[in-house]
């Protein structure tokens, strides 16, 4: 071994992602130089995606507690209570990188990393949602790319059985170069039968189950925490291959192994592998770990300590055992036809050991690995304050009906469904709110009670003012689980941003942090799990800052849950909330007239949450028969969703007074929702009686949407637009 | 009625079938490992469910339809038992031979999963006898490879037999509008030549309730429950 051992040189340091002070740092805390497996476990611990070390000193700032909350940020995922004994496990995760390189199996291995996370904690998932970010439909790479993602998640998610219910697809040029694909998983648990990843207890087996370990993804994490260059497409091999069969059998073997009493601790083997989960384990519960490579199931011959502690193939986990139940925790995974090998023990000594044909390859101070990672205050620099843009400032189009077909067909705002009906978004038969709803209700096993899910962000508002881009994302996740009835509870974050290197872009994340931060504790909507993903820039060119937020409520009878579709006709229609008319970084100024401009819509969160109380109040008394929040597009958009949704038209005699009509339409004022009624009289007058504007725009009914104006544009023809530009736009991706 | 549930590993809709089963009969469904030799004792009807078993890699269904227990799912029907076998598990009964033709790669070569409006062909079924004659359902579709094909002797006969149990149609029933896979004469689900054994890539048991997209299925199990045993 040793003869093929290369001396640690300065560029092999620098090709482990490790800088040089770094470096200085790793010699500091052993007191020597580190043999190659050892700076392998290093750079594999200290990259950005597994230390956070650009991040961390930022994310304390977020609130993460609240009386539902079972466990916050620090675990494998978060868990909230939602009553009844029943425990809420999710987590959303990026696999950005990869999926640009490889897009069926790095989105394919997203979601396969994201369930484990959920189902390591002892749930079992009952749902997934994805947001996903594109470049420029125009981009010669765009339709592969949204080809490959789609197919790959639900390629992965299909077959392991989990509904893929919501999410969000976007483009925009700067993602050209660095796509998004973030991951959400869902799942459910006794609220005392949670499994964490702290390890007990000297000597006791630590037991490697699932697949067998590869070449595949060496390295992954390494790659995830670094800009892109032209070389990039050749990091193709450190992509991982997904086998969600394997992840079913590891799923259903985990489970039922969660049974017999035998787990101790567990840990699934996601970024950096077999290092990342040991070392996990062990220093949370202050103990020490011993491996023997030598009883790792391989899938290739001939690999050395180095390539096991840093593969990164799928469906793989580590955990604890109880050395009285080893027998029957065997058999139930033998049974799954799944690996199951005793590959070391803990110890009290504090000290990662690796040994591998009799040689100590590693031994390491297991606390410092994990706790002593550079941690940085890197310097940023405050986005500047964009101009406030009055709505009488921005041209009028020649027909309000036009635009709105313009904007409802376009590939910002047009319909998902060649999306998301590549997912098996029924599977479980719990789907109560599809795919296509403000959010999505899934019914708790027999019910009556619900989760709501939604992931929410609005990029170009974070570039415009990230502080209030982050609060907006926030507040937009709250108001759509709001929207279909359900009680906000907690999110997990996915904060994509460029290169934290450039003070202008830690400027982004610093500030898109308080302004989550501010929202979630005005909202008690605290953070419970998350990820960071840095470096989502090409050639200098960073992402819109994208902080995605994935929003879990609960609703306690799903036959309450409400949707977006007109439900009849001669229903009053009303708006709820104030109406400004904002054009500043709307839909209409970017599409309409070519504008990426202006401060975007502030968020007052005391407002929000009147509002939003207000509405989930008459959701739940059943006063009201559709209810729609209104975001990117404003009313006019709302307005047409939901007669699309519902079939039926309607007539808008109102508009809100002393705002030009585009900018009432197009506006994308904050806090606002529309519903329908059979006499909406009471409602607003108990509107009114809590300060809150509302007011009666029309009457459903008919086939066509009629604007004050007179106007008219019909359902069908609306319906073409929206439906028609996704499947025509990957069609012209096969002729090509 | 005593049902059993095949587990085979990759199922993925066991849980939902037996919830139908159970919902239509009362009784619970057994949960049979695929590598069982038996079936419990007095099992009426076997369903095999939704899923990917062994991951689709080889020819999807072609590794189940091979495990032990389909040995004894085969002496069932041979006895005149109910088998039915749902998407994956349609596949399986084709590739066991239990029922004729093949499933290839859908028309369009994407997974496709919406709400589908399917006929009822004949009600005179153990399956199908609390639908109406020629009545128009919407259950969901799920599946990636659901394209039925059978040889023009086959087909013939399948169609002669009258062993269509369902096609793919529209909402107002028209055969031949809106297929989701481009099947051969827009066939769902086939009968044996016996019609105790019955195989359709659509997915009746994700639609038992009224607030998660319809009731339209639950008949077809109220209808194995109401009369069970006697094929027409």
């Amino acid at each position: 071994m040793a003869a093929e051992t290369p001396a640690i040189t300065p560029e092999l340091v620098a090709q482990h992602g490790l800088k040089p002070d770094e470096y200085q740092r790793i010699l500091d805390l052993i007191g020597r130089e580190p043999s190659l497996t050892e700076l392998g476990i290093f750079s594999a611990m200290w990259n950005e995606h597994c230390s956070y070390k650009s991040s961390r000193l930022h994310l304390r700032g977020l609130p993460t507690k609240a009386p539902w909350v079972i466990q916050g940020p620090g675990e494998n995922a978060g868990v909230i209570d939602v009553g009844d004994g029943i425990a809420v496990v999710f987590k959303m995760e990026s696999h950005n990188h990869p999926s640009f390189i490889e897009p069926y199996q790095g989105a394919a291995t997203g979601v396969g990393g994201i369930l484990r996370d959920v189902f390591t904690m002892g749930a079992r998932p009952i749902a997934a949602l994805n947001a996903l970010r594109f470049g420029d439909p125009d981009h010669a790479k765009t339709r592969h790319l949204v080809s490959g993602v789609v197919s790959g998640i639900g390629g992965y998610g299909n077959a392991f059985g989990v509904p893929t219910v919501g999410g969000q697809v976007g483009f925009h040029t700067r993602y050209d170069g660095n796509i998004l694909v973030n991951a959400m998983a869902v799942g459910i648990a006794a609220t005392d039968g949670i499994f964490y990843a702290k390890a007990t207890g000297v000597g006791n087996p630590i037991v490697y189950l699932g697949s067998k370990t590869g070449r595949d993804g060496i390295h992954g994490a390494t790659m995830a925490s670094a800009e892109f260059d032209d070389a990039s497409e050749e990091k193709r091999p450190t992509v991982q291959v997904g086998d969600p069969f394997a992840e079913k059998l590891l799923l259903e073997a985990t489970l039922e192994l969660m049974t017999t009493g035998a787990v101790v601790a567990i840990q699934d083997m996601g970024a950096a592998g077999l290092t990342s989960s040991a070392v996990e384990m062990g220093a949370k519960g202050d103990l020490g770990i011993r491996l023997d490579l030598d009883n790792v199931p391989t899938r290739e011959e001939g690999m050395s300590a180095y390539e096991m502690m840093l593969s990164e193939s799928q469906e793989r986990m580590l955990m604890v055992l109880d050395p009285d139940k080893r027998d029957e925790a065997e058999a139930v995974f033998r049974k799954w036809g799944l690996d199951f090998a005793v590959v070391g023990y803990t110890t009290d000594d504090l000290t990662f050991r690796v040994w591998h044909n009799g040689k100590e390859e590693a031994a390491l101070p297991i606390k410092e690995l994990g706790d002593q990672a550079p941690l940085y205050d890197r310097p940023w620099v405050e986005t500047p304050k964009r101009p406030v843009i009055a709505a009488s400032d921005v041209p009028a189009p020649n027909s309000l009906a036009g635009a709105l077909k313009t904007l409802i067909g376009s590939p910002e705002l047009s319909s998902r469904r060649w999306v998301y009906e590549q997912y098996d978004h029924l599977i479980l038969g719990n789907t109560v709110q599809r795919p296509g709803s403000d959010a999505a209700v899934v019914r708790i096993e027999d019910g009556p009670k619900g989760l709501v899910l939604t992931c929410d962000v609005t990029p170009r508002y974070c570039e415009a003012d990230p502080f209030e881009g982050g609060k907006q994302a926030v507040a937009e996740a709250w108001r759509n689980i709001t929207a279909t009835g359900g009680k906000p509870l907690a999110i997990t974050d996915n904060l994509n941003f460029g290169n934290p290197e450039r003070p202008e872009i830690m400027g982004q994340f610093v500030f898109c942090l308080k302004g989550i931060g501010a929202a979630c504790t005005a909202l008690d909507f605290p953070v419970v799990s998350g990820n960071v993903s840095l470096y989502n820039e090409t050639q200098g060119r960073g992402i819109l800052p994208t902080p995605t937020i994935g929003g879990v409520g609960v609703i306690d009878d799903v036959s309450k849950s409400i949707g977006l579709g007109f439900a009849g006709a001669d229903e009053d229609v009303v708006l709820i909330g104030e109406t400004a008319g904002w054009l500043g970084s709307s839909v209409y100024l970017w599409l309409i007239e070519n504008r990426e401009e202006g401060a975007p819509p502030p968020v007052d969160l005391q407002i929000e949450r009147r509002n939003g109380d207000f509405v989930r109040e008459l959701i739940i008394k059943g006063e009201v028969t559709a209810v729609h929040d209104l975001s990117d597009g404003g009313l006019g958009i709302a307005l047409a969703e939901m007669a699309m949704a519902g079939k039926t038209g309607a007539t808008i005699t109102a508009l809100p007074e002393g705002v030009p009509a585009h900018a009432a339409l197009f506006g994308e004022d904050q806090a606002r929702y529309l519903v329908t009624a059979t006499k909406a009289d009471a409602l607003i007058a108990s509107a009114q009686a809590a300060g809150i504007p509302a007011l009666k725009l029309g009457t459903t009914g008919g086939a066509a949407l009629t604007l004050p104006n007179g106007e008219a544009i019909s359902v069908a023809d609306l319906n073409a637009a929206f439906e028609g530009w996704f499947p025509a736009y990957m069609a012209r991706a096969a002729e090509n | 009625m005593k049902s059993a549930v095949i587990l085979f590993p990759g199922s993925n809709r066991e849980r939902d079938a037996a919830r139908a089963l159970k919902q239509a009969s009362g009784q619970a469904a057994s949960i049979v490992w695929h590598g069982e030799t038996e079936l419990p004792k007095g099992t009426d009807v076997v369903l095999l469910p939704g899923g990917f078993s062994y991951g689709d890699y080889l020819r999807c269904g072609a590794i189940a339809a091979r495990s032990p227990v389909m040995d004894a799912v085969r002496a069932h029907a041979a006895k005149g038992g109910l088998v039915i076998g749902i998407c994956n598990g349609f596949q399986i009964l084709v590739e066991s031979g239990l029922l004729p033709g093949v499933l290839l790669r859908n028309a369009h070569l994407k997974f496709i999963c919406r709400m589908q409006h399917l006929k009822v062909e004949r009600n005179d079924t153990a399956f199908t006898r609390l639908y109406r004659q020629d009545q128009v359902i919407e259950v969901a579709v799920a599946h990636g490879d659901g394209n039925f094909l059978a040889d023009a002797d086959t087909l013939k006969r399948i169609e002669g037999e009258g062993r269509v149990a369902f096609r793919y149609c529209d909402a107002d029933g028209i055969v031949g509008k809106d297929s989701p896979n481009g099947s051969v004469n827009s066939i769902a689900g086939i009968y044996s030549d016996k019609f105790n054994v019955l195989g359709m890539m659509p997915h009746p048991e994700n639609l038992i309730d009224p607030l998660v997209g319809g009731t339209d299925g639950a008949a077809l199990f109220e209808s194995i429950a109401a009369g069970l045993g006697r094929a027409a």
